[in-house]
C-alpha cells in the first residue's frame, strides 16, 4: 500500500514548473485561484469606499450632484472608452497566448500599456486642473483639493454646502486615486510579462501569467465602469 | 506497510536527529532572510511575534502598575493613554492576529495536507517583510511622540483632536493588514489546490479547516479595515473630512467600517486556536474527534455569521432600537457554533485514553477560559445588560478571556505540541506543566476581578479611578505578576531545549496526521515522496503509520 | 458608595432592578455551564486517564441526536435571553411623556448640564427622586459617553447628534457620573456626580443661586441677537419659513421629501441650512456653523419648540405652502 508517485519531472525540468507543484495543471490552478482570491480581496477594499460613497450620497444628494456637475463627463467618457479598448487589447493578448503566438502577445500587451498610459495621462490633466490652483498655479477654475484651500465658490453652491461638496471631492480623489494606483502598479507588471513573452517563456501549454494579469486588468477596468457613472454622471440631468 | 507496526519505535535511546533537515539545509543570514521554505518563514515569524509579545507584555505591566493606585500618581495621564494604546495596537495587530496562522499555520498546513510548500512561497516571504515594515512604521510612531487614540482609533478624536502620531501608526497598520491578507490568500489557495492524493476535504485535520475559515475572514475583512484606516490617515494628513462632523462627516460611519473588520478579527484570533485544540484533544485522548463535520462546519458558520454582528459594539451610540435588536439576535446566533465545539470536544474525551502532558494541560486551560470568555459574551450581546457593561472593565475582562485566555492558551498548547516536530527536541515536561498551571491561575487572578470592576461601573481606559475600586485592581495586578512569571518560564525552557533537549523522534506523542509521518525536524522538502492518504483524520484506532521516506 | 470594597453596584433607578434581574439570570446560566462542563471534563480526565501505553479506546464517530440536543437547548436559552434583553432595552429607550428635560453637553473634559428651568451645572446633575428625567445628550467635540452606574444607564454623546436616555431615580443619594468613551488626556477626570434629592430639597436647591434664565428665554434673546427674526417672522411675509407651530410636524422639502422638524432637523438647519430647504423657499440662509455653541443651539431649539400658532389665526405652515 501507500504506493508512491515519484513526481515525474519535478527534479529535472528547468521549465516553468516550480519545485513544490506536482504538475503544471496544479500550478495553473493555484495561480488562477490565487488571482481570484486577490480580486475578492480587492472588491472588499474598494467596497469600503463604495459604502462610504453610498452613505454620503444618500445624506447629501444635492451636494454630490453639484460636485459632480463640475467634473467633465466628456473627458470621463473618453477615458471610459480608452479603458474598454484596453480591456479588448488585453483579451486579444490572452487569446494570442492561448494560441502560443509570442510576437502577438507582445504587440497586444504593448497596445494595452499604451491605452492604460493614455488613460493616466488624461487623468493627470484632470487632476492638475483641480490641484494646481491650490498652489496658485495653472489656469484651472479653482482649488478643489479637500482641505483648508478648498474653494467651493467655483461649484456655485450655497456656502454651507462647501463641506459636503468637499466630501464629494474627497471621495473623488480617494476613489479615482486608488484606481489610478492600481493601473500604475499594473502597467509595469504587464511590461514585465510582455518582456517574458518576448523571451519566449510562454507557450500554448503554459501562459498562466498572461491570463492572470489579464484578470487583474479587467478587474481594474470594471472598477472604473462603476466609478464613471457614480462620480461623473449623477449631476447631469 | 504499517498497519501492524506498533508505536514502539520511539524509546528515547532510539531517537537521533535526522542527518539532513530544514534547519541545517543552509547557514548564514541569507539562507534565512531570503528563504522561501514555509518552515523557515514560520520561524522568522515566531521570532518577530515573540518580540512583539514581549513588548506588548511590558506595556501591560506598565498599565497594571499604574492601576495599583487610584489617583494615577505612577504616571501622567498622557503617558498612561499612550501605554494602553501601545499595548492594544501591538498585541492585536502584531501579535494576536498573526500569532497562530503565521507560525503554526505556516509550518504545519503544507505538512498536514502532504504538500511540499505553500502555493506561493515567495508571497509567503513577502508577507513577512510586509509585516516587518508595518511593525517598523507603527513602532516608530509609538516611540516618537506615541499614539493616544486607543487601538480603536475612534473618530473624530483620532482624526482631529489627538495630539499624537496617528498618521504614521495608521499607515503601519494599513501595511501590516496586507501581510495578513497575503497569508490568508496563500492558505486558501494551498488548501484548495495542494492536497496530497487521497486527502479529501473531509479528511482534512480540523486545524486546516479552522485556518481555511480564518483565511476567508482575512481576505474579506482585512481590506475593509485597511481602507478605513487609510481614510483616517488621509483625513489626518489632508483634512478629507469623512468622519469629522464639523466638515459634514459622520463619526459613527467610522465605527461601522471599523467593526466590520474588527469584530471578525476576534475570530481570526480564536478560530486557529480552536483548530489547535481539536488536534490536541484527539491526540491526548487517543480518540477520533466527536462530530468531525459539526466542528468543521461550525468554523465556517462562525466565519460567516461573524461578519453580520459588528454593530453590537455600538448599542449605546444612538442606533435605532430595531437595528440594535437585529444585531443582538445575530450575535446570539454566533454563540451556538462555539457551544457546539465545546460540547464536541468534551464528548471526544468520553471513554478515551487521556494523558496529562503539557499540551493537554493547555487544552484544559483553554476550555475553562474559553467557557468563561464565551459565556460572558452573552452579557454583552444582550441589549439589556450591554448598556450598563459596555466600555467598562467587564468588556476588558471578557475580551481578554477570549483573546488571551482562548487564543494564547491555544497558541502555547500548539507550540508545546509541535515543538518537538519544529526543532526535533523535547523540553522539560515538569517545567511545562508548572508553567501551564501558573499561567492559568495568574490569568484568572488578573481578569476575574475585572468582571466585578466592570459590573461596579469602572470605565475602561481610566488613568485614575474612585477609591472603592482599588482592592480589586490590586488583586488584578498581583495576578498579572503571576501571569508574567508564567509566560517567562516557557521562553526559558523552550529556548534551552533547542540546544540541550533530547531528540524527540518522528512521533513522540503517538499522534496521527501527515506531519508526524516525516522526520523531526522535517526535511527541506517536507516529504521525500508524496504521501498518500488512506484514512480519515484522527484514526487513533489504528496504529500510527511509519514515516515516509526515512 | 462609601463602602470600601463593594461587590455589587448600588441600585438607584427603576431600571437598575430590571437590569440586575436579567444580569443574574445570565450569571446563573454562565455559572451552570462553566462549572458543569469543567466538572465533566475533569471527571473524564481522571476516570479515563491513560493506564497503559497500549490503550486503544474504541472509536465513537459522533451522534446526530446529541448534536441536535446541544444545538437546540442553547438556542432556546439564548432566544429567551435575547427576548428579555430586548424588552429591557425598549423600556430604556422609551422615556415617558411626563419626563423633565435635561440637556447634557459633553466637552473635553467636562459635562455641562442644564435643568429644564435653566440652571446650569458642570459635572453635576441634581434631580428629584421619583421623577422621570429625560436626557438629551450631545457633544461639542469628540465622542463621550454619559454613564451613571447606579442607574444602569449609558449613552454616547456624539457631536452633531442628539441622543436620548432617561431614568427615574428611586433613592436619595450621590452617585458617580462617568465618561465611558475614551476622549483624550483627561478622560478619567471627566467624572462628576448625580445628586438625587427629595422633591422639596430639589425645589430649594433650584431656588438657591442666581435666578436662572430659562432656555426658552435665552433662545428668544438669541433669536433676536442673531437676526433670525428678520427672515423667520410669525407672519408669512419673511424670506424664511414661519416657525410657529412647526416643531414636531412634517415639513415638505424642496427635494420632494418630507422630514419631521425635530431637534436633529432644526440643529442641522441652523448649521447647514442649504441641506434640507423647505419647499417654496430659496437657500438664502447663511450657515451658523462656528457662530453658535451647542448650548446656544439647545436654547434656540427650546425657543422654537415653544413657538405656538397664535390663536385664531391660520398661519400657512410650509406643508401647505405650495
Amino acid at each position: 500500500m501507500s504506493e508512491v508517485s515519484s513526481r515525474p519531472g519535478a527534479a529535472a525540468s528547468p521549465g516553468p514548473l516550480q519545485h513544490h507543484f506536482a504538475d503544471l495543471k496544479q500550478q495553473k490552478a493555484a495561480a488562477s485561484l490565487g488571482m481570484w482570491v486577490f480580486i475578492a480581496q480587492e472588491v472588499l477594499f474598494f467596497g469600503g469606499l463604495f459604502a462610504t460613497y453610498t452613505v454620503y450620497r444618500m445624506t447629501y444628494p444635492e451636494a454630490f450632484s453639484a460636485g459632480s456637475q463640475h467634473l467633465s463627463w466628456k473627458i470621463g467618457f473618453f477615458n471610459t472608452l480608452v479603458l474598454i479598448a484596453s480591456s479588448l487589447t488585453m483579451a486579444m493578448g490572452v487569446h494570442s497566448a492561448a494560441l502560443g503566438r509570442a510576437k502577438r502577445i507582445v504587440a497586444w500587451l504593448l497596445a494595452t500599456i499604451f491605452l492604460g498610459s493614455l488613460f493616466l495621462g488624461v487623468k493627470y490633466f484632470e487632476y492638475e486642473e483641480k490641484i494646481a490652483p491650490c498652489f496658485g498655479l495653472g489656469a484651472g477654475p479653482g482649488c478643489l483639493v479637500p482641505g483648508e484651500r478648498f474653494d467651493a465658490s467655483v461649484l456655485h453652491v450655497a456656502v454651507d454646502m462647501a463641506p459636503q461638496t468637499q466630501i464629494f471631492y474627497s471621495l473623488y480623489f480617494a476613489m479615482t486615486g486608488l484606481h489610478a494606483l492600481h493601473m500604475i502598479i499594473g502597467i509595469p507588471i504587464i511590461l514585465w510579462i510582455a518582456h517574458a513573452a518576448w523571451r519566449g517563456r510562454y507557450s500554448a501549454e503554459w501562459h498562466t501569467p498572461v491570463e492572470i494579469v489579464g484578470l487583474y486588468w479587467h478587474f481594474v477596468d470594471i472598477i472604473w465602469i462603476f466609478l464613471f457613472p457614480l462620480l461623473y454622471l449623477i449631476g447631469t440631468h | 506497510m504499517n498497519q501492524g507496526t506498533e508505536a514502539k519505535a520511539m524509546t528515547p535511546e532510539a531517537n537521533t536527529l535526522p542527518k539532513e533537515h530544514y534547519l541545517n539545509a543552509g547557514y548564514g543570514w541569507k539562507s534565512w532572510l531570503l528563504t522561501t521554505d514555509h518552515k523557515r518563514i514560520a520561524i522568522l515569524y515566531l521570532v518577530s511575534i515573540s518580540v512583539m509579545f514581549v513588548l506588548g507584555g511590558l506595556y501591560a505591566a506598565l498599565i497594571r502598575w499604574n492601576l495599583l493606585v487610584p489617583d494615577g500618581s505612577h504616571m501622567s495621564a498622557e503617558t498612561y493613554n499612550r501605554v494602553f494604546t501601545a499595548h492594544g495596537v501591538i498585541m492585536i495587530f502584531f501579535f494576536l492576529i498573526p500569532s497562530i496562522p503565521v507560525t503554526l499555520g505556516n509550518f504545519l498546513i503544507p505538512l498536514m495536507i502532504g504538500a511540499r510548500d505553500l502555493a506561493f512561497p515567495r508571497i509567503n516571504l513577502l508577507s513577512w517583510y510586509v509585516y516587518v515594515i508595518g511593525a517598523a512604521f507603527t513602532l516608530y510612531s509609538l516611540f516618537s511622540g506615541g499614539l493616544d487614540t486607543g487601538w480603536t482609533f475612534y473618530t473624530p478624536y483620532s482624526t482631529v483632536f489627538a495630539q499624537s502620531n496617528v498618521a504614521f501608526a495608521a499607515i503601519g497598520i494599513f501595511i501590516a493588514g496586507f501581510s495578513s491578507i497575503l497569508t490568508g490568500l496563500n492558505f486558501i489557495v494551498t488548501i484548495h489546490t495542494m492536497r496530497a492524493p487521497g486527502m479529501t476535504w473531509f479528511r482534512l485535520p480540523l486545524f486546516v479547516w479552522a485556518h481555511y475559515a480564518t483565511a476567508i475572514i482575512q481576505i474579506l475583512g482585512t481590506p475593509v479595515v485597511a481602507i478605513t484606516i487609510l481614510l483616517v490617515a488621509l483625513e489626518r494628513l489632508f483634512h478629507f473630512g469623512f468622519f469629522d462632523p464639523a466638515r459634514g462627516g459622520d463619526p459613527i460611519l467610522f465605527q461601522h467600517l471599523f467593526w466590520f473588520y474588527s469584530h471578525p478579527a476576534v475570530y481570526i484570533m480564536i478560530l486557529p486556536s480552536m483548530g489547535v485544540i481539536s488536534e490536541l484533544i484527539t491526540c491526548f485522548s487517543r480518540k477520533r474527534i466527536f462530530g468531525y463535520s459539526f466542528i468543521a462546519m461550525s468554523s465556517m458558520a462562525i466565519a460567516v455569521i461573524g461578519f453580520l454582528i459588528w454593530a453590537h459594539h455600538m448599542f449605546v451610540s444612538g442606533m435605532s432600537v430595531y437595528s440594535a435588536m437585529i444585531f443582538s439576535a445575530l450575535t446570539y446566533l454566533v454563540a451556538i457554533p462555539s457551544a457546539v465545539k465545546v460540547f464536541n470536544w468534551t464528548a471526544t474525551m468520553f471513554r478515551g485514553s487521556i494523558s496529562w502532558e503539557t499540551p493537554m494541560m493547555y487544552v484544559f486551560g483553554f476550555i475553562g477560559l474559553f467557557l468563561i470568555g464565551g459565556l460572558t459574551g452573552l452579557f454583552l450581546g444582550n441589549l439589556g445588560t450591554d448598556v450598563h457593561l459596555t466600555d467598562t472593565y467587564f468588556v476588558v475582562a471578557h475580551f481578554h478571556y477570549i483573546m488571551v485566555g482562548g487564543a494564547i492558551m491555544g497558541y502555547l498548547g500548539g507550540i508545546h505540541f509541535w515543538w518537538p516536530k519544529i526543532f526535533g527536541r523535547t523540553y522539560s515536561e515538569w517545567w511545562g506543566r508548572i508553567s501551564a498551571v501558573l499561567i492559568f491561575v495568574g490569568f484568572n487572578m488578573t481578569f476575574l476581578p475585572q468582571f466585578l470592576l466592570g459590573y461596579l461601573g469602572m470605565p475602561r481606559r481610566y488613568h485614575a479611578y474612585p477609591e472603592e475600586f482599588q482592592v480589586l485592581n490590586v488583586l488584578s495586578t498581583a495576578g498579572a505578576l503571576i501571569l508574567g512569571i508564567g509566560y517567562l518560564f516557557p521562553s526559558l525552557y523552550l529556548v534551552y531545549s533547542m540546544v540541550k533537549g533530547e531528540p524527540a523522534g518522528n512521533n513522540p506523542w503517538g499522534a496521527r496526521g501527515l506531519e508526524w509521518e516525516t522526520t523531526s525536524p522535517p526535511p527541506a522538502h517536507n516529504f521525500e515522496r508524496t504521501p498518500v492518504v488512506e484514512d480519515e483524520a484522527y484514526a487513533y484506532d489504528k496504529a500510527p503509520r511509519e514515516a515516509f521516506g526515512v | 458608595m462609601n463602602q470600601a470594597f463593594p461587590l455589587l453596584p448600588e441600585q438607584a433607578s427603576a431600571q437598575a432592578g430590571e437590569v440586575d434581574a436579567l444580569f443574574f439570570f445570565i450569571v446563573a446560566v454562565t455559572v451552570f455551564f462553566t462549572i458543569g462542563i469543567s466538572l465533566v471534563i475533569l471527571f473524564f480526565a481522571v476516570k479515563y486517564r491513560r493506564r497503559s501505553d497500549e490503550d486503544r479506546p474504541r472509536e465513537i464517530h459522533g451522534s446526530l441526536w446529541l448534536e441536535l440536543v446541544w444545538t437546540i437547548i442553547p438556542l432556546g436559552i439564548v432566544i429567551l435571553m435575547f427576548a428579555w434583553g430586548s424588552k429591557v432595552f425598549f423600556q430604556m429607550n422609551r422615556p415617558p411623556d411626563d419626563a423633565m428635560n435635561v440637556s447634557v453637553v459633553g466637552k473635553r473634559w467636562m459635562w455641562k448640564v442644564q435643568q429644564p428651568t435653566g440652571q446650569r451645572e458642570i459635572n453635576e446633575l441634581h434631580v428629584p427622586v421619583g421623577r422621570a428625567v429625560k436626557l438629551t445628550i450631545t457633544s461639542e467635540d469628540v465622542i463621550h459617553s454619559f454613564f451613571v452606574p447606579a442607574f444602569r444607564i449609558k449613552k454616547d454623546a456624539v457631536p452633531g447628534r442628539y441622543n436620548v436616555a432617561w431614568f427615574r431615580a428611586t433613592k436619595v443619594g450621590t452617585y458617580h457620573l462617568f465618561c465611558a468613551e475614551y476622549c483624550g488626556t483627561e478622560h478619567s477626570k471627566m467624572i462628576g456626580r448625580v445628586v438625587v434629592m427629595e422633591p422639596e430639597d430639589y425645589q430649594t436647591w433650584l431656588a438657591g443661586g442666581p435666578p436662572p434664565e430659562s432656555p426658552v428665554v435665552a433662545g428668544e434673546q438669541l433669536f433676536t441677537e442673531l437676526n433670525c427674526i428678520t427672515c423667520h417672522r410669525p407672519d408669512s411675509a419673511g424670506r424664511g419659513p414661519v416657525l410657529n407651530g412647526i416643531f414636531g410636524r412634517g415639513v415638505k422639502l424642496a427635494s420632494g421629501d418630507t422630514v419631521v422638524a425635530d431637534e436633529a432637523y432644526v440643529h442641522e438647519s441652523i448649521l447647514n441650512p442649504a441641506t434640507k430647504v423647505v419647499a417654496g423657499y430659496q437657500p438664502v440662509m447663511p450657515t451658523y456653523q462656528g457662530l453658535v455653541t451647542e448650548e446656544q443651539l439647545i436654547a434656540l431649539i427650546a425657543y422654537i419648540k415653544s413657538l405656538q400658532i397664535p390663536s385664531g389665526e391660520t398661519v400657512p405652515v410650509p406643508e401647505e405652502a405650495e
